[in-house]
């Protein structure tokens, strides 16, 4: 496979344009090229990126047409390839995660109540709305013991193929 | 006033240092963290449920378009047989319309059948009161089934009061009640019930109407169109049934409602079926509302015009394959009149909504058409309407609005393609002629599952249907994956590889997305094309792999199941050498290939293994097992 670095870069280029183009056809529902803004968060995690709220309004500030709601292939393109190319965003490691919990775990009881989690996730930092807490509980939550493990949870979740 | 605010000030101050006394910077920047993964985790399960949703509906259309290539099939094949062959003349009739039997006419064909004292289910009496249907539903529930006497007799009483019911029912609402509309049931007998429970029995209060395809797919259709029935004999000026596409004699029998009355009633299931027909025939077409709201199972054509709908013979229809009804018309030689009815009958049952203007031909379905907005506006207009209600197509959250809000479509069949997969919802209009939409879920398990546990349940059942289809067309995937790898080196990119699928399988997937469920990556990054065949998780039931022969027979297996079940006419499960025979004579034709009789002859005893003068289903396989070149051939023709 004697490439040219020229042709490597600029295969790489069409896949990740690929790559974008199809994640955004996914929620493309009228086929014409628009998104609606609220999708917007979930096609970018999709892609393997790990905006917080505030990348994600300065993202869509950039690409949204006027405050029409939508968003263009058009504008969303390059703005999410640079996103891509430059790894901004970059993904959250499992031991690091760990030590989040085991911050908010001040006992170091191992689990976390449902009231402390909801505690910290409606309160602090980005909160979570009721709707995304009560899923979260619902998720993560040990059925017998009402608590929620918080490794068991770290590594159930990470099972998932990386996309 | 200056010490108050200072006071406040300095209280404010207190408040906040105490509340943020359990904040510390660690504590906001581990919550940030924790906030972040748990988001990114869900936006990927949104985007799972989503393309696990393309993946049903993808498969499903597809398999709607073999339809076609069958439904063609069988045109050549009846069109051509009878300047060919001299054949018993009511083989013709027998391989196209159900026996027409006078016998279930009369009121006698129930009346006969002797209800054995042992029968602890529902005994119903005419004309049918409030107990009657209140027995039938504490029955189903219990996993009763309602003896043959009483299935035939309301069959013969629904038959007998749609008869007088014109093909478009007109309703009125009213201050004081509203009406219920319903999407496509498929035999979920538990939505049904839940629909009941939530919305409140039909009666004189609650009106309901029905859009069609109540049978197929599900496991319960026979109780809940018996139900439908017996409300429909309670309450007629409240109960409003609308035919869908699958209340058809040949959906039947591919899609599983005949198959179900065979196996719950093994005497007299034939008969059942046959009044199941008629009454289908007779339902009406289409309900309008208030003169406002037009509902119709399957959508509108730029042809569709109700006045013209209303004054067709609808039971003298017969659908949905235009080839084969042209020709059963041939020989009534009212050849293009009825074309055009049974066209506007097609298109009012089988349409879908498109968002690009125009009216073209729905090749997905193989009829009715793809209506665009323009066309809807025309329609609304020229008969003074302002919505359109329809189902036919299912959706994730049990309905959808397009055309600028002038077409809704309700679907209340939830969890259609696997727990999980959609709501269903049902739409309640009072006098102000707004639509109000009821959404629910019925689940399996008490235990509320969650959103991973669903999508999961989903996709797993989404991607083993997708492999299924992979192995199907093996043998033209690895052609097209060799024509990017000619050094024979198992690799293609992983472009290469989306391509080769999307022309092969012509399924509008996300085939990138999909990529790590269906196969393995090289170190180098490249696709190892072969790991798409092979099982890639448990409980994923692999075929033996022997020849291209396998494939063809696992990809036509149900259409061959289809032809073989129009042979069988009395469901039996056995053909006899006979019809066998005549039916070989008929593929032979469809090639142009004179066929020897005694060739046939051997053939057709070569394959009953068992001698016993008549062929099953897995000697009829075998049967194209043996000759699966001419049937490949054959097929490929039919799709020309």
């Amino acid at each position: 496979m004697a490439e040219s670095n020229n042709q490597s870069a600029e295969t790489k280029l069409s896949d990740v344009h690929k790559r974008i183009k199809a994640a955004f056809e996914t929620f493309d529902n009228a086929a014409n090229n628009t998104v609606d803004v609220r999708e917007i968060g979930t096609i970018i995690y999709s892609l393997g990126c790990f905006p917080s709220q505030a990348d994600l309004h300065d993202f869509i500030a950039e690409v949204e047409e006027d405050h029409s709601g939508y968003i263009h292939l058009d504008r969303f393109l390059p703005a999410m390839t640079k996103v891509l190319l430059e790894h901004k965003f970059p993904p959250i490691p499992k031991d690091l995660l760990l030590q989040a919990f085991e911050v908010l775990d001040k006992d170091n009881k191992g689990y976390l109540e449902p009231e402390e989690l909801t505690k910290y996730m409606t309160q602090e930092g980005e909160p979570f709305t009721q709707e995304e807490m009560e899923e979260m509980l619902t998720g993560l939550a040990d059925h017998e013991r009402n608590v929620i493990y918080y490794k068991d949870v770290i590594n159930q979740l990470a099972i998932d193929p990386d996309m | 006033m200056f010490d108050r605010w200072c006071f406040c000030f300095i209280a404010g101050c207190l408040l906040s240092s105490f509340l943020m006394s359990t904040v510390t910077p660690k504590t906001m920047k581990a919550a940030v963290l924790i906030q972040r993964w748990y988001r990114r985790y869900m936006a990927r399960l949104e985007m799972r449920r989503r393309y696990t949703w393309n993946i049903f509906q993808s498969i499903e259309y597809a398999g709607e378009q073999d339809q076609l290539q069958l439904s063609s099939f069988f045109s050549f094949m009846l069109d051509n047989f009878t300047h060919m062959f001299t054949f018993p003349p009511d083989l013709i009739s027998q391989l196209l319309d159900p026996v027409v039997d006078p016998w279930l006419d009369r009121e006698i064909c129930y009346s006969l059948i002797l209800v054995p004292e042992s029968y602890s289910g529902p005994r119903l009496s005419f004309p049918l009161s409030v107990s009657d249907t209140n027995a039938l539903l504490a029955a189903f529930k219990e996993q009763q089934t309602l003896h043959a006497r009483y299935v035939l007799q309301l069959l013969y009483e629904t038959k007998k009061l749609l008869k007088q019911m014109p093909n478009i029912i007109h309703l009125s609402t009213s201050y004081t009640k509203e009406i219920t509309i319903c999407g496509d049931l498929h035999g979920r007998l538990d939505d049904l019930l839940l629909i009941f429970y939530k919305n409140g029995l039909p009666s004189a209060e609650t009106p309901y109407v029905f859009n069609g395809d109540f049978v197929d797919r599900g496991k319960k259709s026979v109780e809940v169109v018996i139900l439908l029935f017996a409300y429909l004999l309670l309450y007629p000026d409240n109960m409003h049934l609308n035919r869908g596409n699958h209340e058809d004699y040949i959906m039947n029998l591919r899609y599983g409602f005949t198959k179900e009355v065979m196996q719950k009633y093994k005497t007299h299931g034939q008969e059942i079926l046959q009044l199941f027909q008629d009454v289908f025939s007779l339902l009406p077409v289409a309900t309008v509302i208030d003169g406002k709201i037009l509902i119709v199972h399957g959508g509108i054509s730029d042809q569709t015009n109700l006045d013209f709908l209303s004054s067709i013979e609808r039971h003298k229809i017969l659908l949905p394959f235009t080839e084969t009804t042209r020709f059963t018309l041939c020989l009534i030689v009212v050849h293009l009149i009825e074309c055009f009815h049974l066209e506007q009958i097609v298109d009012v049952l089988w349409s879908d909504p498109k968002i690009q203007e125009g009216c073209s031909p729905n090749t997905f379905r193989g009829g009715g058409c793809y209506f665009g907005p323009d066309v809807t506006q025309r329609l609304l207009l020229q008969h003074g309407l302002q919505l359109l209600i329809r189902s036919h197509e299912c959706k994730q959250e049990g309905y959808e609005l397009c055309h600028g809000g002038q077409v809704i479509t309700i679907f209340s069949a939830s969890n259609y393609y696997e727990e999980g997969s959609n709501r269903g919802a049902y739409i309640k209009v009072g006098r102000e002629l707004v639509p109000r939409f009821y959404q629910y879920q019925v689940s399996r398990t008490t235990r509320k599952l969650t959103l991973t546990q669903r999508v999961r349940a989903a996709e797993g059942s989404a991607l083993r249907a997708l492999k299924e289809k992979l192995f199907a067309h093996r043998s033209e995937l690895m052609c097209g994956f060799q024509e990017y790898d000619q050094n024979y080196t198992g690799r293609v990119s992983v472009s290469e590889w989306a391509l080769v699928l999307e022309a092969v399988l012509r399924l509008d997937l996300p085939w990138r997305t999909l990529r790590p469920h269906l196969a393995r990556l090289a170190p180098d990054g490249s696709v190892e094309y072969q790991s798409c065949f092979e099982d890639m998780g448990p409980g994923i039931p692999l075929p033996q792999v022997t020849s291209n022969l396998a494939e063809t027979l696992f990809r036509y297996r149900t259409d061959i199941e289809i032809i073989f079940n129009i042979i069988d006419k009395d469901h039996s499960g056995l053909i006899s050498i006979e019809e066998f025979r005549h039916t070989w004579r008929l593929f032979s034709a469809h090639l142009g290939v004179a066929i020897d009789d005694s060739a046939i002859d051997d053939l057709a005893r070569s394959i009953d293994f068992n001698k016993d003068g008549s062929i099953d289903f897995t000697e009829f396989l075998e049967a194209f097992r043996v000759n699966w070149q001419i049937i490949m051939d054959l097929l490929k023709n039919a799709h020309q």
